[in-house]
């Protein structure tokens, strides 16, 4: 056993300082996951009182007005502060380099300025809602937040926008990471697909984020000076802030789910022990579903008072961008097929997002269509469609990464057992949470509702049951992970015996992350053919 | 107190033409949803049974890829969605093709309720009688910010703007009561802002519009508020005044100062009074006044009404798909 | 042309400088993209208002200062020149010429703000400022007021982006006189100069956009 202490990017300077001004790319991943987490719990906090009061049909718990401040915060801490950093900010940062041999990200001061802005963002967006409150739905639709609410908005946008800063100063490092950092031999087509799915989301970042920075900063304007951009009373049009808006969040949806996607084709490689079944279908629809992404917009704003027209046109392309998660989805299951396959608990997590993004992304079939959108938009259909697509999926996603990748992170392993075991919590709460809401949302119970009609509280209440176990779920990895920093087995530099530069490099890795140069000789996921007690053997 | 089990329903009550219509879509998308997550989820469950490490099946894998398959797992969802497109569009566009015989109901949404004036003069907060078996059109504004008339058991929904008008339509088919719910997050009173639907038999439907006594008509209010404003000291019916004549104009095409044409109707009547410098008729000055701060959009309503039934009897009306 | 010696220093994360130069180039220009989409949001926002409103918004472009405006395009154009001579100096390590050019550009880029700061207090005065005491007596104020206050929100942007570019210049003047660019590095300079490009073109967008309406119209 080697006594003597290595160096490695944890143990290479102590002190606030060294970590505060770090420039190295691991110790920002590392200042993020903190953050992220923190995050995640205040926004996981706010949604356990909504349903809390949801468990009757009055409002015994909060007032109107509490009410729609919680889903507001809600919405805005978990689609700004924790979803669209979340895997890019944590495990991008970490691992984009390492993956493709480099020794850092293009540029590592702007990567730290990135976590600046964003906790500036964050603090500033949460005091500003903690204070005086934000009443306006993470949608900010207008004139409600542009002259009638009563509410923070100014402060809240402005902590949206700096934050927006963040996420683009980010997209815009992975670009040129991955454009001119590559290993030798490191071609496009030998890239893993984690590194295609944060080169995709980062491209949407660089091009959505600034329309949602303009669009807010318009919105601030109207506010302050009571001039008509996009209140109707004042000559604006209403309907010009939905499209802008929607122009950022629609493809925002894929900047969350995106790189999930990325992890979940890392992890089902690996425990089947094979290649990806269909490398360039997967690549390409990666960069399909970003490009298509920003053409559908509109499906969010079927009954808003477009034209009929302009609703065709986006339900149509909105069944194409549909097509290459579903291309995706089967080749994963391909994947499986005459695989090796061990039920680690990474490897779960992706089963979980398979299975859960599977149901997810067939009711955006049902939403896309339009005659149906009709009956089901702004009810608990769109709620349950979209937490199955972020927390079932993103969020198992985030989860299944964390786990694969905390050995090569922290140089430790976490407890298997309970691991597996609040993997299954989370399945459970999960579907209990959000399956009653497909039916409340088709019986019509609109969202952003306090109370409702009786008839309607034997759903909400399962719900809230699965929100229960949801919680519990959240906080027992929160505790074994930590628990591991000091407890857990060492891990070794390849735990899991999985390809891909960033398992060649010791587990934690050095602060210069490789030695010497590596050299890429062969594509991704080359893993040997699989030997059978029988001796039979599988070829790839 | 949960409630019985017997009270709690999974499916909503079909009350429209629209909604068996859309129940038969929906339902076709469950099927599909469903065989195709049961797809996945046996084909994951089979998989990871049958290869898992150290099972003893074989694991050679003669065609490691496979082009037909993935194009042919492309093009089937391709095609799927194709049909369902079709299907839920071809559904869609008929939604906003009102017919013609439809009645006409005002809608003005304000935080937090619902203002709702028929054409004969009946108000109503909150409720919505209509008789069954006719088509009903409703013209909605908002005094505010933006609504949403959502009636499930129709399955109809239409957000409701200030500013201007959205209107949407639907055929009860079955009596009784239904929720109406606000829609589009609007504010405080946003989860409170409720109602209910009365579908009627026709004949009692006759008997309590003409139940309320005293009910004066939109038209007839209207008329009041066309001299109370002094209307008609610029339209005059002879078309001798500064303004053009409003007989007959509603559902015609009225032809501007610019060279465009557009139709009147309820959308352009507002405009014209709530910014009338923004469409000037042909041959005529932009000298009328805007009344956008004195006319309520209630009271639009009842000037739109007056308008409409300012029909001179040789003039045959001009169509417009209303 | 770069200098491809060994001996150049670069950032260790880095292989050499080439490739440095490469990522610092790549960098920018995605940067500028993001700048295509904010400020292509803005420009959407106001053909959108055009077309609704054209006549209010002839009658309002009548209240801007096209000879100013016009002074301000040449100053501009004139400052990218001074940058692309800088940049040339840059390349062929002429310490002197490099330092001077960053300092006409800096000093059009302060004239630039000058004339827009007069502009801008022409507009109080005259009580053109929404929701600032707006008085306006052409005809449909409403919608012209919409014309207003995307002329401010637009040009205000410019402007600061064109604050921050004389700060960048300033930083890079400062440095050129320490003797920091040369032949083998100079990217900060050029990257600095396609900013100061990019911000150049969006002026030659607003001042037909906002300017010229009624002239054509």
């Amino acid at each position: 056993m080697n006594t003597e202490q290595t160096v490695d990017y944890l143990n290479a300077g102590y002190g606030p300082k060294s970590w505060l001004l770090t420039t190295d790319h691991k110790r920002i991943a590392i200042l993020y996951l903190i953050s992220i987490t923190f995050f995640f719990f205040v926004g996981g906090f706010f949604a356990l009182i909504m349903r809390l009061e949801l468990l009757t049909p009055q409002a015994d718990v909060v007032s109107a007005h509490t009410y729609n401040e919680l889903f507001s915060m809600h919405g805005i801490t978990m689609i700004f502060f924790f979803l669209v950093p979340s895997i890019p900010a944590v495990l991008g940062n970490f691992l984009v380099p390492l993956m493709i041999g480099a020794r850092d990200l293009a540029f590592p001061r702007l990567n730290l300025l990135s976590w600046y802005l964003y906790i500036f963002g964050g603090i500033f967006t949460l005091v500003a809602m903690l204070t005086g409150g934000i009443d306006t739905g993470w949608t900010f639709y207008t004139p409600f937040s542009s002259a009638y609410s009563t509410t923070n908005v100014i402060p809240v946008v402005t902590g949206i926008f700096i934050l927006g800063f963040s996420s683009i100063l980010t997209g815009l490092n992975f670009i040129v990471t991955i454009h001119k950092m590559r290993a030798p031999g490191l071609t496009w087509f030998r890239l893993p697909l984690f590194i295609w799915a944060q080169y995709a989301t980062s491209v949407i970042i660089v091009l959505a984020t600034p329309v949602l920075a303009i669009t807010l900063a318009l919105l601030g304007v109207e506010r302050i000076f009571r001039v008509g951009i996009f209140d109707p009373a004042l000559g604006g049009d209403p309907l010009l802030f939905q499209h802008l808006f929607w122009f950022y969040s629609h493809p925002a949806v894929y900047i969350m789910v995106l790189p999930s996607m990325g992890v979940v084709s890392e992890l089902v490689t690996c425990f089947s022990r094979k290649r990806i079944f269909g490398y360039y279908f997967m690549a390409g629809a990666i960069m399909a579903i970003a490009a298509l992404g920003f053409l559908v917009w509109g499906h969010h704003m079927f009954v808003s008072g477009q034209s009929v027209y302009a609703g065709m046109v986006f339900s149509a392309l909105s069944y194409f961008v549909a097509v290459p998660s579903a291309v995706k989805v089967f080749n994963w299951t391909a994947t499986l097929y005459k695989g090796n396959i061990s039920f680690h608990t990474p490897l779960l997590y992706a089963f979980g997002f398979i299975g859960l993004f599977t149901i997810g992304g067939l009711t955006g079939l049902f939403l896309a269509a339009l005659a149906v959108d009709v009956h089901v938009t702004d009810t608990y259909f769109v709620v349950a469609h979209f937490h199955y697509i972020m927390v079932g999926g993103a969020v198992m996603g985030y989860l299944g990464g964390i786990h694969y990748w905390w050995p090569k992170i922290t140089g430790r392993m976490y407890n298997e057992g309970w691991a597996k075991f609040s993997a299954l919590i989370l399945f459970v709460g999960f579907n209990l949470t959000f399956f009653p809401q497909f039916i409340l949302g088709y019986l019509g119970m609109p969202r952003r509702y306090h109370v409702y009609p009786p008839e309607f509280q034997v759903l909400n209440v399962l719900s809230t049951a699965g929100a229960t176990i949801l919680g519990v779920g959240y906080l027992i990895p929160f505790t074994y992970l930590i628990w591991s920093l000091r407890k857990g087995k060492q891990a070794g530099p390849n735990p899991w015996n999985a390809t891909g530069l960033e398992w060649k490099t010791p587990s934690p890795p050095p602060p210069h992350n490789f030695d010497k140069v590596p050299i890429v000789t062969e594509g991704a996921y080359a893993y040997p053919p699989i030997l059978t007690t029988e001796g039979t053997h599988g070829g790839s | 107190m949960i409630p019985l089990l017997s009270s709690f329903p999974l499916f909503p009550v079909e009350a429209s033409q629209q909604a068996r219509q859309v129940d038969t879509l929906y339902i076709a998308l469950v099927i599909i949803a469903t065989f195709f997550t049961a797809i996945i989820f046996i084909s994951l469950a089979f998989f990871a049974v049958r290869y898992r490490k150290g099972s003893k099946a074989s694991r050679v894998l003669l065609h490691p890829e496979n082009l037909k398959l993935e194009i042919t797992w492309t093009a089937i969802p391709l095609v799927i969605s194709a049909g369902i497109f079709l299907w839920s569009a071809k559904l869609y566009f008929d939604e906003h093709v009102p017919p013609a015989n439809s009645i006409e109901i005002y809608v003005v949404a304000k935080q937090w309720m619902w203002k709702i004036e028929h054409p004969q003069g009946n108000r109503e907060i909150n409720e919505l009688h209509i008789p069954v078996g006719i088509p009903v059109k409703l013209i909605m504004t908002s005094q505010d910010v933006i609504h949403s008339f959502y009636v499930p058991a129709f399955r109809v929904k239409q957000d409701v703007l200030p500013d201007r008008y959205t209107t949407e339509w639907f055929l009860p088919t079955k009596i009784g009561e239904y929720h109406l719910f606000c829609a589009e997050y609007c504010g405080t009173g946003h989860a409170s802002m409720r109602g209910t639907v009365y579908v009627m038999d026709p004949s009692d439907y006759q008997q309590w519009l003409a139940g309320k006594t005293h009910e004066v008509p939109m038209a007839t209010t209207g008329e009041e508020l066309f001299q109370h404003f002094a209307c008609n000291t610029c339209h005059q019916e002879n078309d001798m005044g500064r303004g053009p004549s409003l007989y007959g104009i509603y559902g015609s095409t009225v032809h501007l100062n610019d060279g465009s044409t557009v139709i009147a109707d309820q959308s352009y009547i507002r405009n014209s009074i709530d910014d009338p410098g923004g469409q000037v008729v042909a041959g005529y000055r932009p000298i009328m006044p805007t009344f956008k701060q004195q006319v309520s959009p209630d009271q639009v309503d009842q000037l739109i009404e007056y308008i409409k039934s300012l029909r001179p009897p040789e003039k045959v009306a001009k169509g417009m798909k209303q | 042309m770069v200098d491809h010696s060994s001996a150049a220093p670069h950032a260790h994360q880095f292989d050499d400088i080439q490739q440095q130069h490469e990522a610092d180039s790549l960098g920018m220009w995605v940067f500028l993209t993001t700048e295509i989409l904010f400020f292509g949001a803005l420009f959407l926002s106001y053909g959108i208002y055009r077309h609704a409103y054209p006549e209010a918004f002839a009658a309002a472009s009548h209240f801007m200062d096209v000879i100013l405006g016009g002074i301000n395009t040449a100053v501009l154009l004139g400052s990218s020149l001074t940058v692309v001579l800088a940049v040339h100096a840059a390349q062929h390590g002429e310490r002197k010429r490099l330092v001077m050019f960053l300092i006409f550009t800096i000093i059009l880029g302060l004239a630039f703000l000058s004339i827009k700061g007069v502009e801008y207090s022409h507009k109080f005065a005259e009580h053109l400022v929404p929701g600032v005491d707006f008085q306006y007596k052409g005809p449909q104020p409403g919608h012209a007021e919409i014309y207003f206050i995307l002329y401010f929100v637009m040009t205000g942007i410019h402007a600061l982006h064109l604050l921050i570019g004389v700060g960048i210049m300033t930083v890079l003047a400062f440095r050129a006189s320490k003797n920091r660019f040369g032949p083998d590095y100079f990217a900060p300079i050029e990257v600095s100069g396609l900013y100061w490009h990019f911000v150049d073109i969006v002026w030659i967008f607003l001042y037909p956009m906002l300017y010229l309406i009624h002239v054509y119209h």
